[in-house]
């Protein structure tokens, strides 16, 4: 299922389709679609049908206009990114079952802390080796907190977070460890948030703040970033 | 109505006395998180000490084990309480304030009958039950679930 699946994302055209309704990180519309990719209709709605055939979109059917009844026109056909998980290995590797059972043994051992403390270590280190904030760092010791802000969020898009910049904070659309943190919560989204702070601390990002904020879905990491355009 | 409701222990020893400093930052949040367990969709009923507002001053299974027992309407609706709000967040840093050591099982799951509370004698057998037989229908975990029996407690299918 999964080769199959990612297979679909082979052309080039289509690979834009899943890429777009991915970046949305919303219900989207064929004709949203065809007119942000500048493609016709009925080859949007081609690309999206097979996305959704490969599982992954989801579909579901809404009227947009607002208004029921009749006369309200018929529901679109919406799409947006599946919560099916693929993954593809050659030769084939069990990872995730590996963690799960790393992650049990963490728990009963009773040492989250450990993990943080690795976590943070790693975060830090990430954000250390990042080539272009060493550089930028070097070459500008005074930049702005907006630039540092902004190679923050290049640097946890690198990571899978999937960041979107949002009233002053970066919320994180995607859970890099969502499996992992359904079963593991305390643990993994503890260990996630370990991860980012070090990240924040390794980048030298001086007005980012990362917290807990678990019922705004997707990640339970919300970064906030109150001085991002004021202070130099 | 459903016909049964989702008991919930959870037992651990503190790492310090409670109103010493280690415990300090727990025992601040204590009253806002019960708060938003109180107005959480689903929350049925959480143990309460005599004359107080929550289950600290309670020792039912030893001098330094404390308690947490509660019930909700569904396993759906305790997990999104425990680890959808601002609970995940106190949760996460569970290790700095208590510790289970010695304690065979520390959280257990298990159905009674809508209506019933779960007397504490209850609720230690079930941990028991956890700690000798693994996850069963009687006594579970989130991560080995079971759904709430197919009949009500009287004999009639469940959701009649």
């Amino acid at each position: 299922m999964s080769v199959e699946s990612i297979g679909v994302l082979r052309e080039p055209a289509r690979r834009a389709v899943y890429e777009y309704a991915v970046d949305r990180g919303e219900l989207v519309s064929r004709d949203e679609v065809a007119q942000a990719l500048g493609m016709g209709r009925t080859l949007a709605a081609f690309h999206l049908d097979r996305l959704a055939d490969a599982g992954l979109l989801e579909v579901s059917y809404a009227r947009r206009s607002g208004r029921s009844g009749p006369g309200a026109g018929r529901p679109a056909k919406l799409y947006r990114r599946s919560d099916t998980e693929h993954e593809v290995s050659l030769p084939p590797r069990r990872y995730q079952a590996a963690a799960g059972l790393l992650a049990e043994a963490l728990e009963r051992s009773g040492a989250d802390e450990r993990l943080f403390e690795v976590a943070r270590e790693r975060g830090r280190a990430a954000g250390d080796r990042s080539g272009s904030s060493r550089g930028a760092r070097r070459a500008e010791p005074d930049r702005s907190r907006e630039a540092e802000n902004a190679e923050l969020v290049e640097t946890l898009a690198g990571q899978g977070y999937e960041p979107a910049r949002r009233d002053g904070s970066i919320v994180l659309r995607n859970c890099p460890y969502h499996g992992l943190a359904r079963d593991f919560p305390p643990l993994v989204c503890g260990m996630n948030l370990a991860s980012v702070q070090g990240l924040i601390e390794g980048l030298g990002c001086r007005g980012a703040v990362a917290r807990m904020a678990p019922e705004a879905g997707g990640c339970c990491v919300v970064i906030d970033t109150p001085v991002g355009d004021a202070a130099p | 109505m459903t016909a049964y409701h989702l008991a919930q222990l959870n037992i651990a020893r503190p790492r310090g006395p409670l109103d010493g400093p280690l415990m300090a930052d727990f025992m601040s949040r204590l009253e806002e998180i019960n708060a938003l367990a109180d107005a959480a969709p689903g929350f049925v009923w959480r143990l309460v000490g005599e004359g107080g507002a929550d289950a600290t001053a309670l020792r039912p299974y030893g001098p330094d084990v404390m308690v947490n027992l509660s019930l909700w309407e569904s396993v759906e609706a305790l997990y999104d309480f425990t680890y959808r709000t601002a609970h995940l967040d106190v949760l996460r840093r569970r290790r700095e304030w208590f510790h289970h050591d010695d304690l065979p099982a520390y959280a257990v799951l298990w159905w009674v009958p809508a209506g019933t509370i779960p007397t504490l004698e209850e609720a230690h057998e079930r941990l028991t039950m956890l700690a000798s037989d693994g996850p069963t229908a009687r006594a579970f975990t989130y991560r080995a679930p079971f759904p709430a029996p197919a009949t009500s407690p009287t004999g009639e299918p469940a959701n009649a």
